[in-house]
């Protein structure tokens, strides 16, 4: 018997128990739509993680202020910033390995243009930021060294601020207002999108770092030259751990701390921290998987009780085929693809499912939907596998009958 | 050369440790051409030895050679071979797969024989206009009366053009007049060369075969030979004597209506 034969034969006897065959099928469909699901899901959390460490920069390690002890009172963390602009200058210079010290002063302020106005995130830099940032400007410039020296009242918007200020306007040269000070519009820094926090990094505004501490940020502070964190990039090709720890050690110093005080400051390393997300996302995703593809083995096992039924209620047709002279090995072909037909008409109906509950999540959680081809190729080789596997006991029965003795069932 | 040739054929079963003698040393020869009706007493052998013959079963020990090949030691799928192309079973329960039509029933032996889509139809078409069945093809056997699921069985038992046909009681469960026109397409099948083995209970049905072989607890215990009636007169008669009947009982139902009329 030809496999076509065998396979047309195969859709003959499922469609004499259609209700049975379809609930059979159920249960690889929904084995087969939960895997692809949970890859699908899996895979584009995965990559919208790693998607928010690639609009990050690599290689950044951030300095955030700490503890500090002044006169014996502890001060919480961020109340009074550890950190200056001359501990930023001293990384770059005596830390061979980073490229770029960024010294940050952030500020939530309302920016006015117009009648319209935007409450967003006010950054004070240097050009240091930018360069660690990997982040330039769509429109205009960037600030000039002397702007960013002088503290000069200009401003860099970010997309999302430039769009709800001024539409479709191009805002370069346009007046804003912060707390009152007219700043000029100098450039649109360019799309970024969401941050691995999920912000929106376009939300923002920069401005010069003295500028901000003056004029935005208020005079609240320590220290005169104290910034809100420092944001280092480390050279390409450098090791991380080691250019850590060389900015650890040089701060300390600079801060004067002994051997038995705590770090004054907040040290970590971005990719890492995004490299331990991207790995429980995985682990997540992994463990979805599993549950998944247990479900589709249970589908399996539903295959099986449906074949071992099937192979007993037709017992004499088993007999009537070995007597007009079918081998056993006809009789295994004939049951295991009636078992793999099964699974694999499931199996295909699943993925077109499964695809589906991914594009609903995907479209819900603002994923990318990420299907790899191959993991739908493998699930529909896995589900039309399940159906041989299962299968093959009941098959072995059947193929295995006495004809005489299978004649005489009823 | 003889087409079946047996010696010393047993076949043993084991019950509850008690020991079985289905068949107890067995030795018939059958030529080629020729028509055997088996009888004997329920339990006296007979299916066990179509089995055996039919090459379903094996013997416990013993000899059998079909057209002079020893088949009681061929493998299970060499055995398949043989029943596929050399031999044709009919059984007292048709049984015929009910999901196909007739076509599909009669074309199944060809299935397994390898042949190509074409040529199947084309001879389970020819096979069933043979056994009468031309105007039912696309029936389903639930859609067929007996005598014609009957047909339907014999139809497939030739389609490869077996040398011997072994038929179990084929008109066990099929009412008097349809019996006849099986038998007679038995005998027509016969006359046309093929060697023929009928089990029956029916001294009256084994009166259409030209030779009759005893069976009784499992041993052969009288085998001879006989003028065969001839099963289309037989059917002819029978169709007759049903005719007049049937005037009959028309012309009272017609005297009964009118004396009703009359009163
Ligand atoms: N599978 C089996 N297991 C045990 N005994 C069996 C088996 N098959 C047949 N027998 C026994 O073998 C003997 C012959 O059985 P067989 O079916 O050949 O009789 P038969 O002549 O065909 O009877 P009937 O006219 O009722 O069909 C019987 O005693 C029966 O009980
Ligand atoms: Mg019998």
């Amino acid at each position: 018997m030809s496999l076509m034969e065998a396979f047309r034969s195969a859709l003959e006897a499922l469609r004499a128990h259609k209700l049975r065959s379809a609930l059979t099928m159920l249960g690889i469909v929904i084995g087969v739509a939960a895997v692809i699901a949970m890859i699908a899901v899996g895979g584009g959390a995965r990559e919208q993680v790693a998607a928010q460490i690639r609009t990050l920069g690599a290689n950044l390690i951030m300095l955030t202020p700490g503890n500090i002890t002044a006169g014996g009172v502890r001060l919480g963390a961020g109340q009074a910033s550890s950190l200056t602009s001359d501990d930023a200058g001293a990384i770059l210079a005596d830390v061979p390995a980073v490229q770029a010290a960024a010294p940050i002063i952030r500020s939530n302020q309302q920016v006015v243009a117009g009648a319209n106005n935007w409450a967003t995130q006010i950054v004070g830099v240097d050009l240091g930021w930018f360069e660690a940032r990997e982040w330039d400007v769509a429109q205009g410039r960037l600030f000039t060294p002397e702007e960013v020296s002088r503290g000069a009242l200009v401003v860099i918007l970010g997309e999302t601020v430039a769009t709800n200020l001024f539409g479709e306007q191009s805002p370069l040269g346009q007046q804003v207002r912060i707390k009152n000070v007219p700043f000029e519009v100098v450039g649109v820094a360019a799309r970024k999108g969401q941050s691995a926090l999920g912000q929106d990094q376009d939300d923002t505004a920069f401005a010069p770092l003295p500028t901000v501490r003056q004029r935005v940020a208020g005079a609240n502070r320590a220290n005169a030259r104290s910034v809100g964190s420092i944001m280092v990039k480390v050279r390409e090709g450098e090791d991380m751990a080691n250019a850590l720890e060389d900015v650890r050690a040089l701060l300390r110093q600079r801060h004067r701390l002994q051997p038995d005080q705590d770090d004054d400051f907040g040290i970590r390393n971005l990719a890492e921290m995004a490299a331990v997300r991207e790995a429980s996302a995985s682990t997540l995703a992994s463990l979805l998987a599993a549950v998944a593809a247990l479900s589709l083995a249970v589908g399996g096992i539903g295959i099986m009780n449906i074949m071992l039924v099937s192979v007993t209620e037709r017992t004499r047709e088993i007999g009537l085929r070995l007597a007009v002279g079918a081998r056993p090995r006809d009789v295994l072909r004939q049951f295991l693809i009636e078992a793999a037909t099964l699974s694999a008409i499931g199996g295909a109906i699943g993925v077109a499912l499964g695809l589906g509950a991914a594009q609903i999540v995907a479209l819900k959680a603002g994923w990318p939907l990420l299907v790899e081809p191959a993991g739908v190729a493998l699930s529909v080789i896995f589900s039309a596998f399940v159906g041989v596997f299962f299968g093959w006991y009941p098959a072995r029965r059947a193929a295995n009958l006495d004809p005489v003795e299978a004649l005489r069932a009823t | 050369m003889a087409l079946i040739e047996t010696q010393d054929l047993t076949r043993r079963y084991e019950l509850g440790g008690e020991i079985v003698m289905a068949l107890d040393g067995v030795s018939i020869t059958v030529e080629t051409g020729e028509f055997v009706a088996v009888m004997g007493p329920s339990g006296s052998g007979k299916s066990t030895f179509m089995n055996i013959i039919g090459c379903l079963d094996r013997p416990s020990s013993g000899r059998y050679a079909l057209a002079g090949e020893e088949v009681s030691s061929l493998s299970k799928d060499a055995l398949a071979g043989v029943r596929n192309r050399r031999i044709g079973f009919v059984f007292q329960q048709f049984n015929l797969l009910d999901r196909v039509d007739a076509l599909g029933n009669v074309e199944l032996p060809m299935v397994y024989a390898g042949a190509d889509r074409a040529g199947r139809r084309e001879k389970a078409i020819a096979k069933l206009k043979r056994v009468g069945l031309g105007e039912r093809i696309h029936h389903r056997p639930t859609q067929l009366s007996g005598g014609q699921q009957q047909r339907v069985a014999i139809a497939r038992a030739l389609v490869n053009d077996p040398v011997l046909l072994l038929a179990d009681e084929p008109t066990g469960a099929l009412d008097s007049r349809t019996s006849l026109a099986i038998m007679k397409l038995f005998q027509e099948l016969h006359r046309e060369g093929t060697t023929v083995m009928v089990v029956t209970h029916e001294p009256d049905i084994a009166d259409f075969a030209d030779r009759v072989v005893r069976f009784l607890d499992g041993k052969v215990v009288s085998d001879t030979r006989q003028t065969a009636r001839d099963a289309a007169q037989a059917l002819a008669d029978a169709e007759a004597a049903s005719a007049a009947q049937d005037a009959k009982d028309a012309a009272a139902r017609a005297a009964l209506h009118k004396k009703e009329a009359a009163e």
